[in-house]
């Protein structure tokens, strides 16, 4: 019997609509955005629907990668290099398939009014979102990586074309550069271990997989089972890992998000920062991390140290900014880094926390965009010196930027509270790793529990700045005379408000909405971190980095003549 | 009837959140149905108190009318509510006070349902800290309770209110970081948030060696989130250094939101040492507790002149409450020093129960003294529209029951015996005098400032030449009598007999320490 083919319609359809909506004549330009918006209604029921099955039937802990993958459809491709079309999510990828639904019918709605060029408008963000979730339904290597460039190129294009005229230029350039010669590095070192990977295979592969023959594989199921030497795997993990990152906009990586995000339409920064960024943690996850588990536990030390660069300076420059979107691109940048620091705790509670993160941030993301491309269409500014009192022409946004606020500054009662506890969690437990053997016999798990110390800063500057936000853009006076425009919001603007404000409470009283999937679909990569972090562990006394680092600058005083 | 009974507390603590949403459908316009409405509600939650309080089993004395229900279980944080005889007080106080706070702001004419709303809310925050039993849930409450004060201050404040309302949220929130990390440190390493658990586990972790979970040294740890825990209660008690945020909220805030600050929300962070800090960390506790009894002097001292100084009659009243808080601070501090020690002389025991109980009565009654001034500055600010103390005079003479009103609570406010303030200030200075007799004769420097600020304020209000200005002022709406009659009726008879409250507190904390 065949199955119904749920992860292909959710992947392909939106394609489809894209070319019928090209198809359409120009003079009914109109029509483009109602095929839209039935695509992502589809794609949204869909998407409930796995993630409600999958929620239904999760695996038990313990289980390999590759027999927690549900919903699997596999079909030839080009089988002599072993490039098969294979899809199926699991509890991490199941959940963000259910976001982007989410956030691509938020920002369908969302541009509802968009009059310039709209059949070209829907056509590209429908190959948006399918390149979206072709990459989370991916179990392909090729076809993840096929899919990841389909999802860059519509960005390049509406940002160019629908984007903010300033900057529009400069930001997709530098955009489209930044994230091809991320994929591009970790393509190159994919390759590298593709011709690689059957040697370093199980002579039986464990979960009922054939055996390979003759040539290598793009199936992530054998990756998922590889075991590289050491050697190997401290060489490539950087570019593997770090290629995507740039995408999760990683310190020193991330310049290319901010102006994205303030050059994006409406629509594309909403699935911009809500998704696309979360399919760079995703895809480094999946791709990085689950791969070369040695590699990661050698490298994410260091790693850790630039995502609390990330979440820190990110939270310190959106302070500086004036302008309401730069605000929110570089708190993305501070909440992504949170999501990076979740995989770089490597345990159960970080990597949960990233997972549950990822959607809380996409949805906040979404929400925050969303109320302030309405802002902007109504005042043609976004600038927060010259905006004030929107609390009175506009209620229901300040009640969701509040809301969205109390998420981003990690309030509890709401999602962010449930994301961030168990990331900071993970850093704190992290502090008993025992990685002496990765360099010169110290232990850098000894300076995690300081990088929770000083991450947990930034919540007191993002409340910091989110507050400031909210007074001078929503509260003081307003100025009726200077906003004569200012149309009330659509029924439709309002629904996606109240739509996307009810998931992040949802999800901040009931934790048990999504917590357990999530789990599920990170345990695999967990289990394979434990077993690598085995072949670091040193015996008996490791050193502390922070002691040596202490003694270091002893002996440099006593040697500059001190006492 | 049955479903009531078993879930009377979780009733009690989310049915305000529930009439927020109900308020906040309602439509705007219908500004007087959504005030009365509100009042209603808010009166619902009192019957549930009360009921609670005539069915709770005095005899046993320990925690009752519990719940538990698995919430967030991969971290091991659940939602587990509970009340005891050191709860009930204060659940009492908060489903007295927010009545009378939402019928003393009647007279709020902009944005009535939000503000309505965010006054709900604001009680749900304060049953579930009162009732949290795990610290996950504690924090929670005690995070979220923060937002809808700082909106009240926001949008209904005075002229000053953008800094007064950052400065509330941000020197809290700060407060909270470390509270937050500590909470995230003995949940991981104990594995469970249950306060009740922990205060078997936690307290009972050998004296070196590391944590298992983290890799962190126990001393170090210790010592780290005590003095976390004892910062952020600090502040929002707060004790002197840590109270700079709280005159200027106050003199911004509007007349309910004072009310509601002053009355309970200042009131958690002395619950948060009584429930957390000293049975948590008893050891650390003790070898601190003087710095605590310190630190309670210099508010006591420092809050009396600090409010003689004032002229501004709202400023002078928030001062006050900084030195009458002072004494709740040195009450805690003699609890700390005893409930720490391993073996302690019987007599000290009876002094710390005697404390202890003074501290936790006086709570009580400085909600209800605190909360009747900040009524009665507002309802006179409401008619000459000045607080400046310089500017009033003679206003006894224009508003005679006003004037009689004002007197009778400052006189509770000041602790004159037959009052309520006189019994939990004599017991606080009964239970410290065997063991701080010094800081308690410093002590006494505060209390003759109180009585110099109150009479003070009273002078420069009530009495001297009439101002023709306030010639033409009305007296005391029938609104306006309902609000305080009741916090004065109470005041009276816990003054003649404080027995009624003072068996639920006595109890439990002789349970405490027997």
């Amino acid at each position: 019997m065949v199955e119904f083919p749920f992860l292909s319609i959710i992947a392909l359809s939106p394609i489809v609509t894209a070319a019928i909506i090209l198809m359409l004549p120009k003079e009914r330009g109109e029509n483009a955005r109602m095929l839209g918006l039935a695509a992502m209604i589809l794609g949204l029921v869909l998407s409930a629907y796995v993630y409600y099955a999958y929620y239904q039937n999760l695996p038990t802990p313990g289980t390999r990668w590759a027999d927690t993958l549900l919903f699997v459809e596999e079909y030839a491709w080009v089988p002599s290099i072993g490039i098969n079309y294979i899809l199926g999510v699991d509890g991490l990828s199941a959940t963000l398939v259910l976001l982007t639904a989410i956030v691509g019918l938020g920002g369908v709605l969302i541009s509802w009014s968009v009059s310039d060029r709209p059949r070209e408008f829907y056509a590209f963000f429908m190959l948006l979102v399918a390149g979206v979730q072709g990459v989370f339904v991916a179990v392909d290597g090729f076809l993840l990586f096929f899919f990841y460039e389909l999802a860059v190129l519509p960005m390049y294009v509406m940002i160019v074309i629908w984007g903010w005229k300033e900057r529009r230029e400069y930001a997709s350039m530098k955009l489209t550069l930044y994230l091809l010669i991320g994929s591009f590095v970790s393509f190159i070192a994919f390759l590298v271990l593709y011709f690689q990977l059957p040697s370093y295979l199980p002579d039986v592969i464990p979960g009922g997989l054939p055996a390979l023959e003759g040539h290598s594989t793009f199936d992530l199921r054998y990756w998922a089972e590889a075991n590289f030497p050491i050697a190997i795997q401290q060489i490539w993990f950087m570019p593997l890992f770090l290629g995507f990152a740039v995408l999760a906009g990683i310190w020193p990586l991330h310049n290319w998000s901010p102006d994205g995000h303030v050059a994006a339409p409406t629509a594309v920064s909403m699935i911009h920062a809500g998704v696309l960024m979360k399919l760079g943690a995703y895809a480094s996850m999946r791709v990085g991390i689950q791969i070369l588990p040695e590699g990661t536990v050698y490298w994410m030390p260091f790693i850790i140290l630039l995502t609390l660069v990330n979440v820190l300076y990110g939270s310190l420059i959106a302070m500086r900014q004036r302008d309401m979107k730069y605000l929110i691109g570089y708190s993305s940048v501070s909440h992504m880094g949170l999501v990076s620091m979740g995989f770089a705790a490597m345990n159960v509670e970080g990597l949960t926390g990233a997972g549950i993160q990822m959607v809380s941030h996409g949805i906040m993301t979404a929400l925050f965009f969303a109320v302030v491309g309405m802002i902007y269409d109504r005042a043609h500014t976004r600038n927060m010196d010259e905006l004030g009192g929107m609390a009175k022409a506009l209620p229901w946004t300040v009640v969701a930027f509040i809301i969205g606020g109390l998420v981003s500054m990690g309030m509890p009662g709401l999602s962010g509270f449930v994301a961030e506890f168990p990331i900071f969690l993970g850093v704190w437990r992290g502090g008993a790793m025992n990685l002496g053997g990765t360099f010169l016999g110290l232990n850098p798990a000894s300076f995690y529990p300081t990088v929770a110390l000083l991450a947990v800063l930034a919540i007191v500057i993002t409340a910091a700045y989110v507050l400031r936000a909210i007074n001078d853009v929503f509260l003081g006076d307003y100025e009726a005379s200077k906003w004569h425009d200012m149309k009330p919001l659509l029924a439709i603007d309002k629904f996606t408000l109240i739509f996307f404000c009810v998931i992040l409470v949802l999800i901040g009283i009931f934790p048990a909405v999504i917590e357990p999937i999530v789990r599920a679909g990170i345990l695999p990569v967990v289990e394979r971190l434990d077993t690598a972090q085995l072949a670091f562990a040193a015996d008996g006394e490791t050193g502390n980095v922070l002691k040596e680092l202490e003694t270091a600058v002893l002996y440099l005083r006593n040697w500059l003549g001190g006492t | 009837m049955d479903f009531i009974q078993a879930n009377i507390l979780n009733i009690t603590i989310f049915f305000p959140l529930l009439a927020a949403l109900i308020i906040l459908m309602m439509p705007e316009d219908e500004k007087n149905l959504i005030r009365r409405l509100t009042l209603a509600f808010s009166l619902v939650p009192l019957v549930l108190v009360l009921v609670m309080w005539f069915t709770y089993d005095r005899a046993a004395a320990d925690l009752q009318f519990m719940y538990f229900a698995e919430w967030f279980p991969s971290i091991g944080a659940n939602y587990h509510v509970g009340i005891d005889g050191i709860s009930l007080p204060m659940f009492l106080l908060s489903a007295l006070l927010t009545p009378l706070a939402i019928l003393a702001s009647f007279n709020i004419e902009d944005k009535v349902r939000m503000y309505m709303t965010l006054f709900l809310v604001m009680q749900t925050s304060m049953f579930g800290l009162f009732a949290s039993l795990d610290l996950m849930i504690f924090f929670i409450f005690w995070e979220f309770g923060l937002v809808p004060m700082y909106f009240l201050i926001k949008l209904w404040g005075g002229a000053d209110r953008d800094y007064a309302s950052f400065k509330f949220f941000v020197y809290t929130m700060g407060g909270s970081l470390g509270l937050l990390l500590s909470i995230q440190i003995m949940g991981l390493s104990m594995g469970t948030f249950n306060i009740i658990e922990l205060m078997d586990v936690w307290v009972n972790l050998p004296a070196t060696g590391t944590l298992e979970a983290t890799g962190l040294s126990i001393p170090l740890i210790k010592t780290l989130a005590f003095w976390a825990f004892f910062i952020a209660f600090a502040i929002k008690i707060p004790i002197w250094p840590f109270h700079t945020w709280l005159p200027d909220a106050h003199t911004q805030a509007p007349t309910a939101g004072s009310m509601m600050l002053a009355g309970v929300l200042l009131k958690l962070g002395a619950y948060g040492f009584i429930r957390l800090v000293i049975p948590l960390f008893p050891e650390m506790a003790s070898t601190t507790a003087s710095v605590l009894a310190v630190l309670g002097v210099l508010s006591i001292v420092m809050g009396g002149l600090a409010a003689f100084g004032q002229w501004d009659f709202k400023r002078l009243v928030a001062y006050s409450s900084i030195n009458h808080m002072g004494f709740v601070v040195l009450g805690l501090a003699v609890m700390a020093h005893v409930y720490g020690l391993e073996v302690s002389p019987e007599s000290w025991n009876q002094d710390a129960i005697m404390a202890t109980n003074g501290a936790i009565f006086q709570m009580f009654n400085h909600g209800l003294s605190a909360a009747g001034m900040f009524f009665l500055v507002g309802v006179i600010y409401d008619r000459t529209h000045t607080r400046d103390l310089k500017r009033y005079g003679g206003i006894w003479g224009v508003l005679p029951v006003f004037g009689t009103i004002l007197i009778f609570t400052s006189m509770a406010s000041l602790g004159l015996p037959g009052l309520n303030g006189f019994v939990s200030e004599f017991m606080i200075v009964r239970g410290s005098w065997g063991i701080y007799p010094i800081h308690l004769a410093l002590s006494m420097i505060g209390l003759l400032m109180t009585g110099a600020y109150i009479l003070k304020g009273i002078g420069e209000t009530l009495h001297g030449p009439v101002k023709e200005e306030w010639l033409g002022l009305k007296d005391m709406t029938l609104r306006e009598h309902l609000v305080i009659w009741p916090l004065m009726g109470l005041m009276l008879s816990l003054g003649i007999w404080p027995q009624w409250v003072l068996v639920f507190i006595n109890d439990t904390v002789t349970r405490l320490f027997g």
